[in-house]
């Protein structure tokens, strides 16, 4: 089925999310949505889907115009959407996943199951999903759960299929893997739309790429094209997607974690043995998909976990026991993997949050007082060093862009006398400009001479930025590696395969 | 803290919405004095007849009632002389001081994102502790006066430090510990009233022996007025309150708590002490209510030394969203209701029962921005 979306605006107020946006997306073919966050994407596919309404425009499958008021509308049109958060209930089976809102019902309105995993089994040997219908959704890794999801599309018979976001969760071989699996369904007569912003997987499955920026379409590019152009039709300028680091250059041996166990407050263990050693003026990068205990790993460091065993050590004295503030007092900065839940008062001004981990300090406070001046003229002072574009100091936390909103967290963080930085996945969600900013900022700090631990889920970041690379899997540290490892291998260690 | 994005979301209503809500809680008030009116239940009786009855009784019903509100809350215009149209102000003004203090503790909790609504179990201790050194403790004059308002602020200060402690250690939700806080203040109250450690010895009934006049809030006009020169320790806390919260480092600290404890405990803040501290820094306010209360207005200990000012303080709290100006005006508008409400009854035979049901309606519309933008058709609040 041909998919076309004619001249589709929609606003929000007075912010236009998209702009008169045009595509056509050909039965048989992977067509890329490529855009920064913000750029009008998901906006678009919610429209598609039926979530929105467009204010503008027209929706056309085989050139006949649709109206979707809901997304149940879209669906029994033959649009499938695999969303980036999963829409499945963990405690059912996948047959009873795939046909919740539509169960097929013998007389009697008796559940037919028989028929849904027949459906089950048919799609998953003609695709290779390698899927038993039988299984409990919860316990099927997060890349098999991803299959549960697409077979949801495919039992309702939809020929045009939007991914949105889908290799956000994957670990490097699933997603080689859902890469095969949309290649197929394109031979299989699908449409397929692939929203994204990781140009590596564009370049490997889309035959025609539209590129989006703030809500318009820019121009179509071609998959040839060097990541380097793609990249600078989504930013709008040129742009360079290396980092530039020299060769680091030791010093001491300042950070040590050694035989570090820690366990959650439900009391299940949740980091096995690590160990691992930073010198002065390297960066080690954690490695691994989400959720393999790197998070659990910050918490120690940070003093925010309770039940550990084994050491941590920064310049020889030990911090585990401590509390958060004695180990900010020892030299940590701290950029924490959620920034608006952990790093942020979303409610406070720019001065107030560049001030909260030093509020009752000199020179921001005298005695109980906070000092307004002093704390007005530093916020000034880092708003120009690291170009934190808002309105003004006064500006909220809130109305600020992810890019600018890290600025602040690393503005406040890297202002301290710092022996040790520790940031969590630093770039998650930012633009390409903001990421070159982060990037140079922990590179400086590296090249100060600290050492610097970085959280990385993305391959691409962990190999760039690192120089080495520590892999976790459940808790344990698989290896620790050079930074020019392959992906191959570095894949096979976050799988826990190696 | 999910649990308090409604306290979150009240303090964040607009000032027009809360204008607004005020006057509708009027307007529906007004409705209630002229359907219970028994003129204007005789005019609708012969309605299709001569409609003009029905309008006139209703206007004289309810401009009547309000009339009546103002000359006892503001101004008497029809009193002999000045001294005397004056008594009303006084009057409200002495009513706002308790629940102003006891309102500017709940702000100061309120916006460190703790939902206190203890401060009925606040002022109690504050009033008992203030009072037994009122009546019992024997010292020169500036020994005991301020001795006794410091015992008043101590004993507010552990009722809700305790709470703090209690969520601090236990992780214990504040809303239900605050509420069995207040019973069991209330009930110790009564049972230390009718033993001798605070009965007066030769009463039969659960009351105290006054308090020794160099305890005393001094009276500010006289003996014909009721204002006392704890009105000016109110105004004091009003100022203490504004620099606490927007530029002291611990106040800095409670907004940091109040919006976003995590961000707040990664940055090194100890949340736990900061937990014990704003409790009992609310708690020492509505302490302050309690010495208010039986150094100035009461003078002697009863069971009913607290009123309805610690319900009235959340109220007030959430009227003013937890600003100390705010606190200040919805707490003086609040003390005009309670002493207008008395002259209403006098004179207009308006039970004064429907002040409380208007003070309940402004809870009520604040608490549902939607409804009040509705019905005056103001524009919905713009999210920063």
């Amino acid at each position: 089925m041909k998919l076309e979306l004619r001249g589709i605006t929609k606003r929000f107020g007075a912010m236009v999310a998209n702009d008169k946006v045009s595509l056509v997306v050909q039965p048989g073919e992977i067509h890329c949505l490529l855009g920064e966050n913000g750029a009008g994407k998901s906006t678009l596919m919610n429209v598609l889907y039926g979530l929105y309404q467009a204010d503008e425009g027209e929706i056309l499958l085989d050139d006949k115009v649709q109206k979707f008021a809901g997304p149940g509308q879209a669906m029994a049109a033959g649009i499938g959407m695999v969303h980036q958060h999963f829409m499945l209930i963990p405690v059912f089976t996948v047959a009873e996943n795939v046909i919740l809102g539509h169960e097929p019902t013998k007389f009697g309105g008796v559940l037919d199951l028989k028929k849904a995993r027949d459906k089950v089994r048919e799609l998953s040997t003609r695709f290779g999903f390698d899927i038993d219908p039988d299984a409990v959704v919860g316990e099927l890794p997060v890349g098999v759960q991803q299959r549960v999801e697409i077979i949801k599309a495919l039992i309702s018979d939809a020929k045009v299929l939007v991914f949105d976001e889908p290799t956000a969760v994957l670990t490097p071989q699933e997603t080689d893997e859902l890469m095969v699996i949309m290649k197929q369904l394109r031979d299989a007569g699908h449409a397929i739309v692939f929203i994204t912003h990781k140009l590596r997987e564009v370049k490997e499955v889309a035959d025609r790429i539209t590129v989006l920026r703030l809500g318009k379409v820019v121009g179509e590019a071609k998959p040839t094209d060097t990541a380097e152009q793609l990249a600078s039709m989504m930013v709008g300028r040129a742009v360079d997607l290396d980092v530039n680091k020299g060769a680091a250059k030791l010093g001491k041996k300042a950070f040590v974690i050694d035989g570090l166990n820690a366990w959650n407050e439900a009391g299940t263990q949740v980091l096995f043995d690590v160990s691992l050693e930073v010198h002065e003026g390297e960066i080690l990068v954690i490695a691994g998909v989400q959720g393999n205990g790197q998070t659990e790993l910050t918490e120690v460091i940070l003093g925010a976990h309770a039940r550990t065993s084994g050491s941590v050590s920064l310049d020889g004295k030990n911090l585990l026991g401590k509390s958060i503030k004695q180990i900010l007092d020892l030299g940590l900065g701290f950029v924490p993997e959620d920034r608006t839940q952990d790093g942020l008062v979303s409610e406070f001004t720019i001065a107030e949050n560049l001030i909260l981990d030093r509020s009752d300090r000199k020179p921001f406070a005298k005695g109980a007082s906070i000092q307004p001046k002093v704390v007005r003229e530093f916020a000034q002072e880092k708003l120009k060093q690291y170009d934190i574009r808002a309105q003004s100091i006064d500006s909220t936390a809130k109305q600020l862009s992810g890019g600018n909103q890290q600025k602040v967290v690393l503005a406040r963080e890297l202002s301290r006398d710092l022996r040790l930085l520790v940031a969590s996945q630093p770039t998650r969600g930012l633009d390409v400009g903001s990421i070159e900013f982060v990037h140079d900022q922990i590179i400086s700090a590296r090249d100060s001479g600290i050492p610097v631990v970085i959280v990385a889920t993305e391959l691409d970041e962990a190999t760039q930025l690192g120089d080495r690379i520590a892999v976790m899997y459940r808790g344990k540290v698989v290896g620790v590696v050079p930074a020019d490892t392959s992906r191959v291998v570095l894949g096979q260690m976050m799988a826990g395969v190696a | 803290m999910k649990k308090n994005r409604i306290v979150r979301e009240i303090l964040n209503t607009s000032a027009s919405t809360t204008f607004f809500a005020v006057l509708a809680s009027f307007i529906v008030g007004g409705v209630l004095i002229a359907i219970a009116n028994q003129d204007v239940q005789a005019a609708i009786g012969y309605f299709f007849n001569k409609p003009g009855d029905t309008f006139a009784a209703l206007w004289n019903a309810v401009s009547g009632a309000y009339a009546a509100m103002f000359r006892g809350a503001i101004y008497n215009y029809n009193a002999h002389d000045f001294a005397n149209g004056i008594s009303p102000i006084t009057d409200t003004l002495a009513f706002a001081t308790p629940i102003t203090l006891a309102g500017l503790g709940l702000a100061v909790a309120f916006r460190s994102g703790l939902f206190n609504i203890g401060a009925n179990g606040q002022i109690i201790f504050g009033a008992m502790l203030s009072g037994w050194v009122a009546i019992y403790v024997h010292a020169p004059i500036y020994v005991l006066f301020p001795l006794a308002v410091l015992a008043g602020l101590i004993g507010g200060a552990i009722w809700g430090g305790l709470v703090g402690l209690l969520k601090a250690t236990t992780g214990a939700n504040e809303v239900i510990v605050t509420i069995m806080f207040n019973y069991i203040a209330v009930y110790l109250l009564g049972y230390l009233l009718k033993t001798p450690v605070l009965k007066a010895p030769e009463s039969i009934n659960p009351v105290s022996l006054p308090v020794q006049n160099d305890a005393k809030f001094p009276l500010l006009f006289g003996s014909d007025y009721r204002l006392h020169a704890g009105f000016f320790v109110m105004l004091a806390a009003v100022a203490f309150v504004w620099w606490l919260l927007n530029r002291s480092t611990i106040g800095y600290q409670f907004r940091a708590l109040g919006h976003n404890p995590d961000a707040a405990k990664v940055a090194g803040i100890n949340i736990g002490m900061t937990y014990i501290l704003v409790m009992a820094i609310s708690g020492a306010l509505s302490g302050l209510a309690g010495a208010s209360q039986i150094l100035g207005t009461e003078r002697v200990l009863t069971t009913g030394v607290a009123a309805s000012y610690g319900i009235d303080a959340i109220t007030v709290a959430l009227l003013g969203r937890s600003k100390p100006l705010g606190v200040l005006a919805a707490g003086i508008l609040f003390g005009a209701l309670r002493a207008g409400a008395v002259t209403m009854q006098a004179n207009q035979n308006v039970p004064s029962e429907i002040v409380l049901v208007v003070q309940s309606l402004i809870v009520l519309f604040i608490a549902a921005p939607p409804l009040v933008r509705a019905m005056f058709r103001l524009p919905k609040a713009v999210k920063a």
